[in-house]
């Protein structure tokens, strides 16, 4: 099928983003760790005799090891953490006609992607939106509100799940279940760092610099120059971190939901379902209590309820997980015209 | 210097004709896969039509009719379904399925007429089931179409039909729906909405 050699080159660029993520990640930590160090030693070089000087690298090696650690971590808990994030149940023992109609809807969705049947999970928070998680498609989830169930009709309801189960084809989920387990820590991380410089573990130092600078020479000077350039770098990436990765997460987000509903058309063979539950889910764009910051761009719509979906233009698009939701459903408004005409779902529109 | 150029070309040869014969020995593992998924669908829908006829039997006295052509379409679909494989009754599988799902669609207008009946949780959870079954076989076929599809063209284009021989690929029957109506409207309806018609 013409859509195979589309959905491989997605499938390995989203490997390959997973991988350069966990890689960046653990090389933040290394420099955090070890740029202190770097600063520490250049400030400690011309000390006297007998006062501490920093050669042993320990705030590099501890920090990277605490880097993979945490990878490790999001690697493994990711999609759990996710989920306890978002107070969700896993749905085992349908009872309702409603519980069941969703367990039916996800394994007919696991037949037409003709992938292993993911975990169902329910959300209890009134407003409806949907999201998948997971790091391996053996163990995938995926989460709707309570809301959902509620407002959408069942082929509404299939065309959510079949646009989550397209992130889960397009091994998107695994690039965001990740991005969500990072940037969090990332900001966390940044945030203890700089508590800990107002603590003044290089105030006092300072002057050390240059006074070894005066009486050093020329060798001396330089050192208190770099030691400088390499403090003021340091700041800036610890400042700049936590907005570069929410910035990271919103753009990768952006790009693959125009791809996921398509992908999700060519599984239900219906797009204008998907155009009219993306429809009820905006019209209804109450923020979404029980979905935080750190998730939202795992959600088929932005659970926080901000208006820039709303709108086009540089700024909206920089920073909205998603994009406007007129444009995602004027495509599949498009899509369903020329499904009607031809027969055939369109690739893109 | 030539038979070195000789000899690194027959290498290439042989390396992409190993590698031509593995992918079309993967794709015929797919198709029959998405073929087995097809059958336990089938199978699902054929165990769930007595339970669905025991629960609506007695409110429907008089609709022995309609009850008694689904169970005939489903013993013959039952029947056509033992010996129907990629490569032979495909065709024959598909029209008697379309038959019953015709089968089914009346049965469920008729199912609407009894407002006692579908206030039931028992039938409305039938109905729901067999909506999903409906979905199920029709997704299931989706993708074995779409995987078959793949399948033939491959083992026609050249130079993958020079391989095909050695691999054993054959072509496989489509599953086409003959029906015209079906066509039109893919997905059998039998939720408990009223249908505007």
């Amino acid at each position: 099928m013409s859509a195979a050699g589309n959905l491989f080159e997605q499938q390995r660029a989203n490997r390959r983003r997973s991988a350069v993520l966990v890689a960046v990640f653990v090389a933040f930590f290394a420099w955090v760790g070890f740029g202190g160090d770097l600063a520490y030693y250049l400030f400690t070089l011309d000390v006297e005799d007998g006062a501490y000087r920093h050669t042993v690298p320990w705030m590099g090696l501890v920090t990277t090891a605490i880097g993979i650690v945490m990878a490790w971590i999001a690697w493994q808990r990711g999609p759990k953490q996710v989920l306890w994030a978002t107070g969700a149940w896993q749905l085992l023992d349908p009872n309702t006609l409603e519980e069941k109609q969703l367990v039916n809807v996800v394994e007919e969705m696991a037949i037409a992607s003709g992938l292993p049947k993911p975990k169902v999970w329910v959300v209890p928070d009134r407003d409806p939106n949907a999201f998948a998680t997971g790091i391996k498609e053996r163990d995938a989830h995926v989460a709707v509100t309570e809301g959902l169930m509620k407002s959408l009709s069942r082929d509404e309801l299939q065309a959510v799940v079949a646009h989550e189960m397209a992130h889960i084809r397009n091994h998107d989920m695994k690039l965001m279940t990740l991005l969500a387990a990072l940037v969090g820590v990332i900001a966390l991380m940044s945030d203890g760092a700089l508590r800990m410089m107002r603590f003044g573990t290089f105030g006092g130092r300072r002057g050390g610099g240059s006074r070894g600078g005066g009486g050093g020479g020329k060798k001396g000077g330089g050192a208190g120059a770099l030691a400088v350039i390499v403090l003021v770098l340091w700041l800036v990436t610890l400042i700049l971190a936590p907005l570069i990765s929410r910035l990271l997460a919103l753009g990768v987000s952006r790009k693959r939901e125009f791809l996921a509903d398509a992908t999700a058309a060519q599984f239900t063979r219906n797009p204008g379902a998907l155009a009219d539950a993306l429809r009820k889910i905006e019209d209804a764009a109450a923020p979404t209590k029980a979905i935080k910051r750190g998730t939202a761009h795992l959600c088929i719509a932005d659970p926080l309820g901000r208006r820039l979906t709303g709108k086009e233009g540089f700024l909206a698009t920089a920073f909205a997980t998603h994009p406007p939701m007129a444009v995602r459903i004027a495509r599949l408004k498009a899509m369903a015209y020329e499904y009607e005409k031809t027969g055939v779902i369109p690739e893109e529109v | 210097m030539g038979t070195w150029i000789f000899l690194i070309i027959i290498i290439a040869i042989v390396f992409w004709a190993i590698s031509a014969y593995n992918t079309l020995i993967r794709m015929k593992g797919e198709t029959q896969n998405a073929w087995k998924q097809i059958d336990v669908q089938l199978k699902r829908r054929h165990d769930l039509i007595p339970n669905l006829v025991e629960a609506v039997k007695g409110a429907m006295e008089f609709e022995k009719e309609t009850l008694e052509s689904v169970i005939q379409a489903r013993n013959q679909a039952v029947k056509i379904q033992a010996d129907a494989s990629p490569t032979g009754g495909v065709q024959a599988l598909a029209s008697a399925e379309a038959a019953l799902g015709a089968a089914l669609s009346r049965l469920n207008v008729v199912v609407e007429r009894y407002p006692d009946l579908k206030a039931t949780t028992n039938v409305g959870q039938l109905q729901e089931e067999l909506t999903s079954t409906e979905n199920r076989v029709a997704f299931a076929r989706q993708l074995y179409n779409d995987t078959a599809t793949t399948y033939n063209v491959k083992q026609q284009q050249f130079p993958w039909n020079l391989i095909a021989g050695f691999a054993r690929a054959e072509q496989v029957e489509l599953w086409e729906i003959t029906d015209e109506a079906e066509r039109a409207v893919p997905k059998v309806d039998l939720s408990m909405k009223p249908k505007d018609e």
